[in-house]
């Protein structure tokens, strides 16, 4: 086993994930800001954390609404069931910690208090997958996914960068039910920046390039890395279509199945247990659409693995989860 | 009863009454329920829906006092105090259990007028009772009050003390819990099987305003409510209501046998008639 790991520093655009580099990328980290925003004009958000403001920034929340900021300490699943109490009286809880601590400590929380009544209680997941890196499987969500797409009532959104967690914040502002959305560190390279207005819609994927030699489907951290392995794929005449899988529930199936369908070649990248998440969605819309026979490829966490310690950059190079893994299994796809 | 009493202790009493038949009843359409479970809380859902909880007629009035069944699996002792309300047609009690029947053995706050919250995974009731306090004091609604119905087994469960904790931390003053200590869990008496005592002294140490009563007792039960500090207070309630699992029917009474049972209709006529016998 230990042949195969490099313990060597890995180059990287992006440096590596330490203190001094995340502070460079501390303005992407918009959640609190964005929903003080939202709360200037609807009295009804509350939001809720436990223990953990400074790491989501909630504390930006709490210095403009005081009054509307609960932290509870260290009880996330009573912060779960808890905002469902505050939902019944007509608030709007967003509820921030670790999507560890959530997406799997708390999951019979959401599924029992949230879902099953419908109420419409925010749960803002972060450092989701392995983005804690050495701080280990304790700390890593990478079976969120998989939890989650079975639970009815449930809506997951993936957020990849500032702009599309800003837009998945306002636009479902009025939904009904539940939404999980799982984000990164909340300090990622910005992919939707400069796009068109409209380009991120919730419940819809996003076509980010196109090409008819196979298809990239990207969720998350993978999204900005898949794009640049399409750019470093297209120097060579390969020519990927990128889709941002941003909403995994519901999934939109169909626009995966049809780009998809006209490649013949799927590749999905994700930080998550290859098994139950968006790669899972993914064979499942092929399958629904009557194309089985579309040579699907996945990049995520391998079914029977728990990540080894490194910095999140060296593991998602390990994993091949960054630009230069999913180009390489871009390329294996292209040719097989 | 004496002369003099007051006439809401008959009233407490009959409403048990009521909630012990119906519940024979219903467990009856259903042929498999939780007898012993509902008979150590009847009079205090009685005394709750006698006057104890500030409701009205519309179910769904915002400020209305709230409460949250968090052993939930005493759904069918309540059913039969809503309908009475006229919350629901009496006939839906008729179709207990049936296919698409609003009323299940845990409570669904979707289907059921009156209800406050769906229950039935134990730990999360204080919990939502937390959520709710905090809510009806941000709304302004300063005279609701929050009931909780936990069980005593229950407080195994580690989000009670969660919400123990936050409860007190808040100052939430408008957050009852009331602890139905009926001494058993399903697997026996909860002295053995892993014990939450001293029930008062927990949560005493956890910032709680506790009282200690006879849960069978409309007269304590009534006490108890009259002397409850005001909603605007700074400190959780807790009343610590010392029960019988099965109170009312001899053989059920602390008996392992009987957390969930079936009555074929001879014995469940018998059981009837021990307990109107008792009163």
């Amino acid at each position: 086993m230990a042949e195969n790991i490099e313990y060597a520093p890995i180059p990287s655009a992006e440096g590596t994930w330490d203190i001094p580099s995340s502070e460079k990328l501390a303005k992407s980290a918009v959640v609190g800001k964005v929903l003080a925003e939202l709360g200037n004009h609807d009295p009804d958000i509350v939001v809720i954390t436990a223990d953990l403001k400074f790491s989501n920034r909630t504390v930006d929340f709490e210095v403009a609404h005081p009054d509307r900021f609960i932290n509870v300490g260290i009880s996330e699943q009573h912060m779960v069931t808890m905002a469902a109490g505050m939902a019944t009286y007509g608030y709007k809880p967003y509820v921030a910690t670790f999507a560890s601590f959530v997406g799997l400590l708390a999951a019979e929380q959401m599924r029992t208090d949230l879902a099953y009544p419908g109420l419409p209680v925010r749960i803002v997941a972060h450092h989701a997958g392995i983005s804690l890196g050495f701080y280990g499987t304790s700390h890593h969500a990478t079976e969120d996914l998989g939890v989650l797409r079975s639970i009815a009532n449930m809506t997951v959104v993936c957020p990849c960068d500032a702009t599309s967690m800003r837009e998945a914040l306002a636009q479902t502002i009025e939904f009904p039910g539940p939404v999980y959305f799982r984000v990164g560190r909340g300090r990622d390279p910005d992919v939707y920046a400069d796009r068109p207005e409209g380009a991120f819609e919730f419940g819809r994927a996003a076509v980010l390039r196109e090409g008819d030699d196979l298809t990239i489907v990207a969720n998350g951290v993978t999204v900005s890395e898949a794009l640049v392995a399409a750019e470093a794929l297209a120097l060579d005449g390969i020519e990927a279509t990128v889709i941002d899988a941003h909403t995994v529930r519901p999934f939109d199936s169909s626009t995966i199945a049809e780009s998809a369908g006209r490649s013949g070649r799927l590749l999905v990248a994700e930080e998550h247990n290859v098994v139950g998440g968006v790669a899972t969605a993914c064979a499942e819309a092929l399958v629904e659409h009557g194309l089985a026979n579309v040579k699907l490829e996945r990049i995520g966490m391998p079914a029977d693995e728990y990540a080894l310690i490194g910095p999140p950059t060296h593991l998602y190079r390990h994993y091949e989860l960054d630009a230069t893994g999913i180009e390489k299994r871009a390329r294996k796809l292209a040719a097989g | 009863m004496t002369a003099g009493q007051d006439p809401k202790i008959q009233e407490i009493r009959d409403r048990a009454l009521l909630v012990r038949r119906e519940t024979i009843r219903l467990v009856g359409i259903a042929k498999s329920g939780h007898y012993s479970s509902v008979f150590s809380c009847a009079e205090i859902l009685a005394a709750l829906y006698s006057g104890g909880m500030r409701i009205a007629e519309d179910p769904a009035w915002p400020e209305r006092d709230r409460l949250i069944l968090s052993k939930g699996h005493v759904a069918v002792g309540l059913y039969p105090l809503l309908a009475e309300r006229g919350y629901f047609p009496t006939d839906w009690l008729d179709s207990y259990t049936r296919l698409g029947s609003p009323l299940g053995d845990h409570p669904d706050v979707r289907r059921v007028p009156g209800v406050d919250f769906s229950s039935g995974s134990l730990g999360h009731g204080l919990s939502i009772g937390v959520g709710m306090a905090q809510a009806a004091r941000m709304r302004g609604y300063r005279e609701t009050r929050i009931w909780a119905l936990l069980g005593d087994q229950e407080l195994n469960e580690g989000e009670i003390w969660e919400a123990a904790g936050a409860a007190s931390h808040h100052g939430l003053g408008n957050l009852c819990a009331i602890v139905d200590a009926n001494q058993m869990g399903l697997d026996g008496m909860v002295e053995e099987t892993l014990s939450v005592e001293p029930i008062a002294g927990r949560f005493d140490a956890f910032g709680w305003e506790v009282l200690e009563i006879d849960g069978h007792d409309p007269e304590a039960i009534l006490a108890a409510f009259a002397d409850l500090p005001a909603t605007t207070g700074g400190k959780p309630v807790c009343i610590v209501a010392r029960t019988v699992k099965g109170q009312g029917v001899g053989y059920m009474e602390l008996s392992r046998n009987w957390h969930l049972g079936y009555l074929a209709p001879d014995d469940a006529a018998a059981a009837v008639a021990e307990i109107d016998q008792r009163g």
